[in-house]
């Protein structure tokens, strides 16, 4: 009887979300992985007669492709560069916030967080303005120490590091946030007996501050990892993945296929390719972080 | 009580009633850039002209238009009337999304075909039916330094491919400075390479458009033409080093330079004011002596959607977009090139001195082939390979092999598709 009534109360409250979730989370993703054995283009979305199951043909079509390897290695480069400058910038925030000797805490706090909440859309428009070539913020400022301009987007070679520099600027505030979390709860004690036996500001924060905030930064890294690899707007909107497919991700690679170009079979494909790569990423984060048994 | 649930029942019968009886047709219509966005001083005229008729204007972006009008045919949303660039329609055909106007245009006294510009009036028939009305027009032409050309000893610009090429090479002598060029060919834009192909009457595809035809006679010598003037440094290789054309355009880094009309208005505001006079605009040169040789037909036209259930209000509007009247008052706001020849004629367009090389061109122009996958492979392969190739660093016979097998990929679907409506 109990039983029973523990499952009718279960529902209840489960219920609505559950349903939502399989109506509009597991449904789509369970169609889009029977889309990529499907050549699914055009054609079909006209007729479902020319609808064809191709098997893995997508995938390896996936593989022979240069653009996807070119929309992998700017990816990679997006993640391995932006993603560790991204957390090292959000530690560096969070130590100076929880400084004793600063003031304005909160305040600062907010201004570091602001970029966060703010549209992606509008932020990305507004740093185009600052990457502009001729009348350009940035190249302004570099001026005045005697660097002559940079075409900041319209160069293969700058239009990744402007990318990465305009995510990290975005996003540190969210992880700054998370790594303050992380200081505050690190007992002062550590700190005070560490100072006794003679230990500097290098050796209390190599020995004391790193490994104390060990699970703070596993999670951040993992996040930050899944969120980046995802990049998607901001080439969307400041390069649309050019110049020369300099700034091509594979989002948005698989964006051009599956919108522009409506091989959604295809571009499907590339989605689930993408997942197994994420899902590669952070297996391997776990397996460090039990080895180092963090 | 019963008073109060007559009472009840009748309000519900009168203001069913009342909904039910429409005032006015309302339509919707999707128009793309600053067309959409200036379309509305026309689209209030034509609401004055039939108040029983009203236009619900959506602008929409260039850049996102193609995904946006997908997605509304997917969802179902398709307006009424949209604007569909040329090169679009056999997409929207092979979707079977557009109402076939032949009936429409048999019975209108407003839209004569014989007053339209022949090869962009052909982009709008697929399979003998007619889908779309040409809103305006657009082609290349050659801009080019009318004193440099001078300069150099000529006292035109080229009518023939040689013609063409032999300026080049003597503008290029008037250089003082290493960084200076004849002939511009922007690798990052498939329609020079196009362009010349189709001039040289290659066919681009071929059996039924389900194969490339890249590596034809034809296309490989327009395609050889165009890689001369990259390999004799005619033509810069860096797109890098022309960022801003306009500027370049007028430091004489180079002369020739093959674009649409929108740049007419553009080199007036841009260039400085001692460059007037110094520009000018002339039909394409021919590789025989058939002068001038073929363009492409761009621009854009309207169509009315299949699932529309207010098609007589759409093709009104239409027509009125068409009339030569509003069209001259189009070509006023936005200057929009009109497809009617007969707006041709009036003062305005024809005492510009810059149009009568895109009233000659329009005259000669060709539409690319009419396959729905046309835009990926000229935007993504054409433009790819033609980037490759202009480096020098593979043969132009490997590269347009390369490009084949990409366009063959490509097509493997409407292969397969023709050959399963054979069966059927």
């Amino acid at each position: 009887m109990r039983k029973k009534t523990s499952t009718i109360v279960l529902l209840i409250f489960f219920g609505p979300s559950l349903l939502v979730i399989t109506v509009f989370f597991f449904i789509p993703v369970l169609a889009s992985f029977i889309f990529s054995f499907t050549d699914f283009n055009i054609y079909s979305l006209g007729n479902l007669n020319y609808l064809r199951f191709i098997g893995i043909d997508n995938y390896s079509k996936i593989l022979h492709e240069p653009l996807f390897w070119s929309a992998l290695k700017n990816t990679f480069y997006f993640v391995l560069a932006g993603g560790p400058l991204s957390v090292a910038v959000s530690l560096g925030a969070a130590i100076l916030l929880n400084s004793k000797l600063i003031r304005f805490k909160a305040f600062f706090r907010t201004i570091y967080f602001l970029p966060v909440v703010t549209t992606l859309v509008a932020v990305a428009i507004v740093w185009r303005f600052i990457y502009h070539p001729r009348f350009g913020m940035l190249n302004y400022f570099l001026g005045f120490i005697g660097i002559s301009p940079v075409d900041w987007l319209g160069d293969p070679t700058f239009s990744m590091p402007a990318i990465i520099l305009m995510a990290v600027w975005k996003n540190f505030g969210y992880n700054m946030i998370i790594f303050i979390a992380g200081l505050q709860n690190i007992p002062e004690e550590l700190y005070e007996a560490a100072s006794i036996e003679g230990a500097g500001a290098w050796s209390r924060f190599r020995h004391i501050t790193l490994p104390m905030l060990a699970p703070a930064t596993v999670f951040i890294s993992v996040i930050t990892m899944i969120g980046y690899f995802q990049l998607f707007s901001e080439p969307y909107i400041m390069t649309q993945g050019g110049p020369l497919n300099s700034t091509l991700s594979i989002v948005l690679y698989m964006y051009q296929e599956g919108f522009r170009w409506w091989n959604l079979g295809y571009s499907t494909a590339i989605a689930f390719t993408l997942f197994v790569i994420i899902f590669t990423g952070a297996l391997i984060q776990f397996r460090i972080q039990k080895r180092y048994d963090i | 009580m019963m008073r109060y649930i007559v009472s009840f029942v009748l309000l519900i019968i009168i203001s069913s009633g009342c909904s039910e009886k429409h005032h006015y047709t309302e339509i919707e219509f999707w128009a793309m850039g600053i067309e959409g966005e200036k379309a509305s001083e026309l689209a209030r005229l034509f609401e004055a002209e039939n108040p029983d008729i009203k236009v619900n204007i959506n602008q929409i972006p260039w850049t996102a238009a193609h995904e946006k009008l997908m997605t509304a045919f997917a969802s179902e949303t398709l307006p009424d009337v949209f604007q569909l660039g040329n090169t679009w329609i056999p997409e929207f055909r092979a979707l079977d999304a557009l109402e076939s106007l032949d009936g429409y245009i048999a019975d209108s006294r407003v839209i004569k075909r014989s007053e339209y510009f022949e090869g962009i009036w052909e982009t709008n028939l697929l399979e003998n039916s007619t889908l779309g009305i040409p809103w305006y027009v657009d082609t290349r032409v050659l801009f080019y330094r009318s004193d440099l050309l001078k300069k150099a000893g000529f006292n035109s610009s080229p009518r023939t491919w040689n013609d063409l090429y032999f300026q080049s090479q003597k503008i290029k002598q008037l250089c003082t400075s290493e960084n200076c060029y004849s002939f511009f060919v922007p690798v990052n834009e498939w329609v020079p390479f196009i362009l010349f192909g189709i001039q040289n009457n290659a066919r681009l595809l071929r059996e039924n458009d389900s194969y490339g035809d890249f590596s034809s006679v034809e296309f490989r010598e327009s395609f050889e033409f165009l890689m001369k003037f990259f390999e004799e440094e005619l033509a810069p290789k860096d797109m890098q080093s022309v960022l801003n054309i306009y500027q370049a355009f007028e430091s004489g880094y180079f002369a020739f330079y093959i674009t649409g009309p929108w740049n007419i208005g553009e080199f007036q505001r841009r260039l400085s004011p001692a460059m007037k006079g110094k520009w000018m605009t002339a039909p394409l040169p021919s590789p025989d002596e058939n002068y001038p040789g073929y363009s492409i037909a761009g621009g854009a036209s309207l169509v009315i959607s299949r699932f529309s259930e207010k098609k007589t209000a759409a093709w009104k509007f239409i027509e009125f977009m068409s009339r030569p009247d509003n069209q001259l008052r189009f070509y006023k706001i936005v200057a929009a090139l009109p497809p009617n020849k007969t707006v041709w004629e009036n003062k305005i367009l024809a005492d510009n001195p810059y149009l009568s090389a895109f009233f000659k061109q329009l005259e000669k122009v060709k539409p690319t082939p009419k396959i729905p996958e046309w835009e990926q492979i000229a935007s993504a392969k054409v433009q790819q390979y033609a980037e490759l190739a202009s480096t020098g660093k593979v043969s132009v016979e490997i590269v347009l092999k390369m490009l084949d097998d990409d366009v063959d990929n490509i097509l493997e679907k409407r292969r397969w598709i023709l050959k399963h409506r054979q069966a059927e």
